[in-house]
């Protein structure tokens, strides 16, 4: 086995130094009758040619983004990655090092740990950032929970425009956790009346913008709401990429925000691993969940970066810790910031630039050949249509056709009543073509 | 000497060298790295762009006003910036990490080349599922296999993280308990003092109180223990096993029992589940939720911190509970159910889970076969065992000379007297180009040492790493005690301030305040 460098000989020899005679001697604090005497009924070791073929095969059953037309997003993005970053993030030492547990030897991943902080900081117009989440949406949870230990209270207030898997994540631990959750009813247009579900009972408002059906919304009078009450505003996004563009949460007054990274240097992984961007006021600082790093010196007086505020997880804390959390997105952290390094300010707006032109020149295509409405007053990346039939279907001819048309919003709400919209996201990456391609696959599919 | 140049290959001085500093601060390879802030510049960057297109704005009063504050690189110095930080990090590639508890085990640049396939890396999770049945397959395949080491009814895939699966698998817990009707009064979870803080968190997170089981001093939980906090109040026990002392618990069927027959559940830390596969199924044990970290048994990269995942296989009395999206078949096509209704307790995370993971551990399953991961197990065992055995004489066991699983663990009494603590200890060893081991966990061994060596090493590698332990229990003993209070000595940076960095933190980086002109004049 090319994984294994123990040959028997060398087997025989340690268990003689130990003093036993089998290896199941070593095993001896297991129930006998329990110990197998063979390996379990699964196929044995394959050479390399051969693990090839079998994943190979699973992914050519699947229609990768690259080779289509693909037009989906409703929470994760197809950008253009720089073959840097997927270089780097391959070095040895940063994918098979451990969490910086020793600094002395860690300093490459604290450093860019601090970095990371600082961008995330900048981009969200916020006071501090942690080294991340394992995503938005748990991102969401934790959240939650934090406004709750922060203002005393348990009900959270969730927006009908926030993703309907971030609702059912905050849904369900809050169930578990014994706490309340006000979910408005889904928002297509962005015109629910958030304000008034805001009172001096509620915790936090979680309300996200872009939305799920692509709206830009204004937080402003939301926070001023909020914090009149004693509440928290969380703001929400899952593209990242529209922070080059449109207004930062911190502009608008939120305490606590909340995102997915996946669209700065993560590739789609058809859902995961990501990284979830979290960041706060602060004076929330010591409630913040999940890992922190800060700045210090050495025994030399030299600058170094350590793990810091630990006094808040739950290796310190155990049951009063603020999160269960033990780890961060290390290496999805790494590609984010080194795609974000590589863009700096200029290429972020201008990336972010590309993506909105190009969905304004799909949306202007739409109506010109009035095949649907778009719902969207305004958008970023993503808008919402109305089209004639049933939207799944619809989805499914056009892929049928070589197109990925977007997310039918039945898909992420089944049974509200919302069968004949699509989400259509368009980034950088689609071209004239492909967006031709996508009136043509669209027209005939209605 | 002279070189071949006709230059002198011996210093005037033989360590004139190490006295004078440099002028850079680099110390050859070893180079000093700016913050990212102080070398990249505002107006520049590393991605070539093309114009957009002219087109009238649609972003309504929302535009981003002023700078973002954010330099660019231009992409050689993005390249060196990052090269040069990674070249201050230790990794499994560079030697042995025998951080315990956490299986720094080999990882095989098959299983990144797989996840990188386009048919698994490019795949978005809300395409139509006729468009990923592929992936679907890969998922089923996954869970095949998991099922099969544990002997387990059902399978959870989409926890990020070992304490998400624990999150997970407790969650799956207290709905079981919602169906009995007993949610009022089954809240207290049992946690031995031994246990990974992850499982106090968790219980407590959820709204479970924790009682802790004491630790006896064996390092083992015992039934007698456990029998007397039983009762109609009890929902769960968190016991892992192998346990964070690197042992088998030996009771573990009768405290299964004791637990079932009191009316509550069974949930395994499976941490350190990499010691067992193929020997032991867990679902023979009375085990009924235990989650799987895959970047510790199923070796997806460590990454400096993640992304890690963490399933949970689930038994029979749990099964109906699991969390969505799950995997189906329907006739020849595979389907994924993304809504929870009926007993489903719900949600974890957006969309399907950690895919990148999944594709890893199945390539390292695959690779490995039934046959390599029992082999794998049975090798990490022998390795740990081998270190305890030839370090037994010079370093002290807490619970006396016994066979341990994956890992071996030691105390600091063999310290006693010395001026050296397992803190020194440690960083010595990076002086000695290793990894230290996890050092102060378990709590219950004082000054705890915990080694955990896993099959990826060699004998040879073994060796020179008992030596060198050897020679620094040697050292210590005969009272080289600076060898140990200031180390490392060689690192990138000796040790840290943590104190400084916890009393007025500072969490990232602001520009420095411009000079001001008097200031400047008078200097």
């Amino acid at each position: 086995m090319r994984y294994l460098p123990l040959t028997d000989a060398d087997r025989q020899a340690m268990l003689a130094r130990i003093g036993v005679d089998h290896i199941d001697a070593l095993f001896a604090d297991a129930p006998r009758d329990k110990l197998l005497a063979k390996p379990v009924d699964l196929p044995h070791a394959r050479s390399e040619i051969e693990v090839e073929r079998i994943i190979g095969r699973m992914a050519a059953q699947n229609v990768s983004a690259s080779s289509a037309p693909f037009f989906v997003g409703a929470g994760a993005y197809k950008h253009h990655i720089p073959a840097t970053v997927d270089h780097l993030i391959q070095r040895s030492e940063f994918l098979t090092s451990y969490t910086p547990y020793q600094p002395e030897i860690a300093q490459g991943t604290l450093q860019y740990l601090f970095e990371f902080q600082t961008q995330v900081a900048a981009l969200t117009g916020m006071d501090v950032a942690n080294a991340s989440m394992y995503d938005g949406s748990t991102g969401a949870g934790e959240a939650v929970l934090m406004a709750h230990r922060v203002t005393r209270r348990n009900k959270a207030v969730l927006s009908g425009g926030l993703h309907p898997h971030y609702v059912d994540v905050v849904k369900t631990l809050s169930h578990m956790a014994g706490d309340e959750v006000v979910a408005l009813r889904p928002d297509v247009s962005a015109t629910e009346d958030i304000l008034a579900a805001i009172d001096d009972s509620v915790s936090c408002v979680v309300v996200q913008t872009p939305d799920v059906f692509g709206n830009l919304r204004d937080l402003s009078a939301i926070a001023e709401k909020a914090h009149k009450h004693g509440a928290l505003l969380i703001a929400v996004f899952t593209e990242a990429m529209s922070l080059g563009l449109v207004a930062p949460p911190g502009a608008m007054g939120a305490d606590i925000v909340v995102g997915e990274g996946q669209s700065i240097g993560n590739g789609l992984n058809f859902g995961g691993p990501y990284v979830g961007l979290f960041a706060a006021n602060q004076k929330y600082l010591r409630q913040m969940p999940g890992r922190l790093c800060g700045q210090t010196v050495d025994a030399e007086g030299k600058r170094g970066f350590v793990l810091t505020l630990s006094t808040r997880e739950q290796h310190i804390r155990r049951e009063k810790a603020t999160s269960n959390i033990c780890t961060n997105s290390g290496l999805c952290v790494l590609a984010f910031t080194i795609h974000l390094s590589l863009l700096g300010q200029t290429g972020l707006k201008r990336i972010a630039e590309t993506n909105h032109a190009n969905a304004v020149a799909l949306a202007e295509m739409i109506e010109a050949e009035k095949i649907a409405g778009i719902l969207n007053e305004s958008f970023f990346n993503e808008f919402t249509i109305r089209v004639k039939g049933n939207a799944a279907a619809v989805i499914e001819k056009m892929a049928a056709t070589g197109v990925m048309g977007g997310v039918p919003v039945s898909r992420l709400l089944p049974g509200a009543g919302l069968d004949d919209l699509i989400v259509v996201a368009n980034t950088e990456v689609n071209t004239d073509e492909d967006r031709a391609a996508f009136v043509d696959a669209l027209k005939g599919a209605l | 000497m002279l070189n071949n140049q006709g230059r002198p290959t011996q210093p005037a001085a033989n360590d004139a060298g190490a006295m004078h500093a440099t002028f850079t601060g680099n110390r050859a390879l070893m180079q000093e790295e700016p913050l990212l802030f102080e070398i990249g510049r505002a107006d520049v960057s590393g991605v070539d762009a093309p114009a957009p297109k002219a087109v009238a704005s649609r972003l309504g009063a929302h535009a981003r006003q002023g700078e973002i504050g954010l330099p660019g690189l231009s992409e050689p110095e993005a390249m060196r910036h990052y090269v040069r930080l990674s070249q201050k990090n230790y990794g499994i590639d560079t030697g042995l990490f025998p951080l315990g508890s956490c299986t720094m085990k080999h990882n095989p640049r098959l299983n990144e080349k797989m996840a990188r396939l386009p048919g698994l890396g490019d795949i978005h999770p809300l395409q139509p599922v006729s468009t990923v049945q592929g992936a679907l397959a890969l998922m089923q395949e996954l869970s095949r296999w998991l099922l099969a080491f544990t002997n387990m009814e059902a399978v959870a895939l989409s926890p990020k993280a070992g304490a998400h699966g624990e999150l997970c698998g407790m969650m799956a817990i207290k709905a079981a308990i919602a169906a009995r009707g007993e949610s009022a009064t089954r809240t207290v979870v049992l946690v031995p003092d031994s246990a990974h803080g992850t499982n106090p968190a968790t219980a407590a997170l959820i709204g479970f109180s924790v009682k802790p089981v004491p630790a006896r001093a064996d390092g083992r939980v015992h039934i007698e223990d456990v029998t007397p906090l039983l009762g109609p109040d009890v929902a769960a026990i968190m016991l892992t096993n192998p346990n964070t002392c690197g042992l088998f618990e030996s009771q573990i069927q009768d405290i299964a029992d004791a637990v079932h027959a009191a009316g509550g559940y069974f949930y395994c830390d499976g941490a350190n589940f990499n010691a067992i596969v193929g020997k032991i199924r867990p679902g023979d044990l009375g085990v009924d939720a235990m989650h799987i970290n895959l970047h510790k048994t199923f070796s997806t990269p460590h990454g400096g911190g993640g992304p890690g995942a963490g399933p949970v296989v689930l038994s029979k009395r749990l099964a109906a509970y699991a969390p969505v999206p799950f995997v189906t078949r329907d006739g020849e096509r595979l389907t994924l159910v993304e809504h929870a209704d009926g007993e489903s307790f719900g949600r974890m995370t957006a969309f399907h889970g950690q895919m990148g993971m999944y594709a890893r551990a199945l390539s390292y399953m695959l690779s490995h076969g039934a046959d390599g991961c029992r082999q794998a197990s049975e090798d990490a065992v022998l390795n740990a065992n081998y270190i305890r055995a030839c370090l037994a004489d010079v370093m002290s066991q807490p619970f006396g000379e016994r066979p341990c699983m994956h890992e071996a663990l030691f105390d600091d009494h063999w310290l006693k007297d010395t001026g050296v603590t397992t803190l020194d200890v440690a960083k010595a060893m990076i002086d000695e180009g290793y990894h230290p081991m996890t050092i102060y966990f378990p709590l219950v061994a004082h000054g705890a040492m915990l080694i955990e060596p896993t099959e990826s090493e060699s004998k040879a590698s073994l060796d020179l790493f008992i030596a060198t332990m050897r020679d620094l229990a040697f050292a210590a003993k005969r009272g080289d005690v600076e060898r140990f209070s200031g180390a490392p000595y060689h690192a990138p940076r000796r040790r840290l301030d943590e104190t400084r960095a916890a009393r007025a933190p500072v969490l990232k980086w602001t520009a420095p305040a411009p000079i001001e002109p008097a200031q400047k004049a008078a200097e």
